[in-house]
């Protein structure tokens, strides 16, 4: 269902101002999202001050300066700091992307940084991401085939195998699903971007001999239909991917096999 | 000990402006249900004029007034607004269904097309109505 506010336990409130840093003269404001388990308090908001001429040149390299020198409590997942395992995605300036490869000099004013929208968050800019991941796991993430297994691989021509550019590149970061407005109201029943471009990654393979039973198993009302095409997803993320094109792929094979 | 308190996490914030910036294309997806919804409202004041229209006399008196007072002139023009954006949206909505124009910067630009062509096609209707 449509909503429009915070629970009571979500509101935030104004959080810790740190102090700042001495003889410093770049100096940027961030506020960070904080929440702990164990106080039982709401969310607040922290307020810190960073010395941008020790700093590195990305999101992710101001948080791990702010954990390094200033407050080691502040939490949070990284990991490759390149873009590949997608596990600093968060938000960060009103948009959904990697911490590691969004560079804070393309932010104007104060650098502000919540963790992934409209989910449960485990703690500070860590989101629970236990749903996403199952309804990634819901569509089959894997080739399924019914002929005999051939000798050596399953082969595909270079013209086959292109289809797949533009969706295999995908690291399940949830940049898309979460700021995807049906998935923030339906998340429970719509798939969301990100398990949409899988599934149509693996419809579209040509050694992949499911994809009626795959197709079957979307069609419904909210796991795939709840796609409006407001586009957010293509919009923010960040390995330039448009799962709203995988989508509406998806329905136009739905449309195909009943016209 | 990874589940510890489950129950109480809080949801992250997600609202539109304060936490997620509008995007051209979020806002032209909202503007079309919007304007979707108040069309139903306009419709039920055509309707509501032209019952009073049948009926005549201090019905159609009251109905007139209503539509062609200033604040009925507003209402109007801005279901005039809402009419062309829905049915540009619609098209929009048509030509995406067919797999084109699904870039982003394409969808941005129809967007803005939209957003322009229904203010352009509402004053011509004003004029020529």
């Amino acid at each position: 269902m449509v909503q429009l506010t915070l629970p009571k336990n979500s509101r935030m409130v104004t959080g810790k101002t740190w102090p700042k840093p001495e003889g410093a003269s770049n100096v940027r404001k961030v506020q960070i999202y904080r929440w702990t388990p164990d106080d039982g308090k709401n969310p607040r908001l922290d307020t810190y001050f960073v010395d941008m001429d020790t700093c590195g040149p990305m999101v992710l390299d101001l948080l791990i300066k702010i954990k390094n020198e200033i407050d080691p409590t502040l939490t949070f997942r990284r990991s490759c700091r390149e873009g590949i395992c997608g596990s600093c995605a968060m938000n960060i300036d009103g948009i959904n992307t990697l911490a590691c490869t969004w560079g804070h000099e393309q932010i104007k004013g104060t650098i502000r940084i919540y963790p992934l929208p409209h989910m449960p968050v485990v703690k500070d800019l860590i989101p629970d991401l236990t749903h996403f991941y199952a309804q990634h796991a819901s569509i089959m993430p894997w080739l399924e085939t019914k002929s005999n297994e051939p000798a050596k691989e399953w082969k595909q021509s270079i013209e086959d195998r292109r289809k797949l550019d533009g969706l295999y590149e995908c690291i399940m970061c949830a940049s898309c699903s979460t700021a995807c407005p049906s998935y923030w109201w339906n998340g429970d029943r719509y798939l969301g971007p990100a398990a949409l471009l899988h599934a149509y990654r693996w419809i579209i393979d040509s050694r992949d001999e499911a994809t009626p039973e795959r197709l079957d198993q979307l069609e419904d009302p909210f796991k795939l239909y709840r796609c409006h095409t407001i586009m957010n997803c293509a919009k923010t993320c960040p390995k330039g991917l448009n799962p709203a094109k995988a989508i509406q792929e998806i329905k136009g094979m739905m449309l195909d096999r009943v016209v | 000990m990874a589940d510890v308190n489950r129950g109480n996490r809080p949801l992250s914030p997600f609202m539109f402006g304060q936490y997620y910036r509008p995007q051209w294309t979020s806002m032209t997806s909202i503007a079309n249900r919007i304007t979707g919804l108040s069309l139903i409202v306009a419709a039920f004041l055509v309707v509501w004029y032209l019952a009073g229209l049948s009926v005549g006399g201090r019905s159609f008196e009251v109905a007139n007034g209503v539509i062609t007072s200033w604040f009925g002139d507003i209402v109007m023009t801005l279901s005039v607004y809402a009419l062309w954006y829905h049915t540009l949206a619609g098209v929009r909505h048509l030509i995406w269904d067919t797999g084109r124009m699904l870039r982003v910067d394409q969808a941005e630009t129809a967007g803005k097309v939209i957003v322009a062509a229904a203010a352009v096609l509402t004053v011509i209707t004003v004029i020529v109505c």
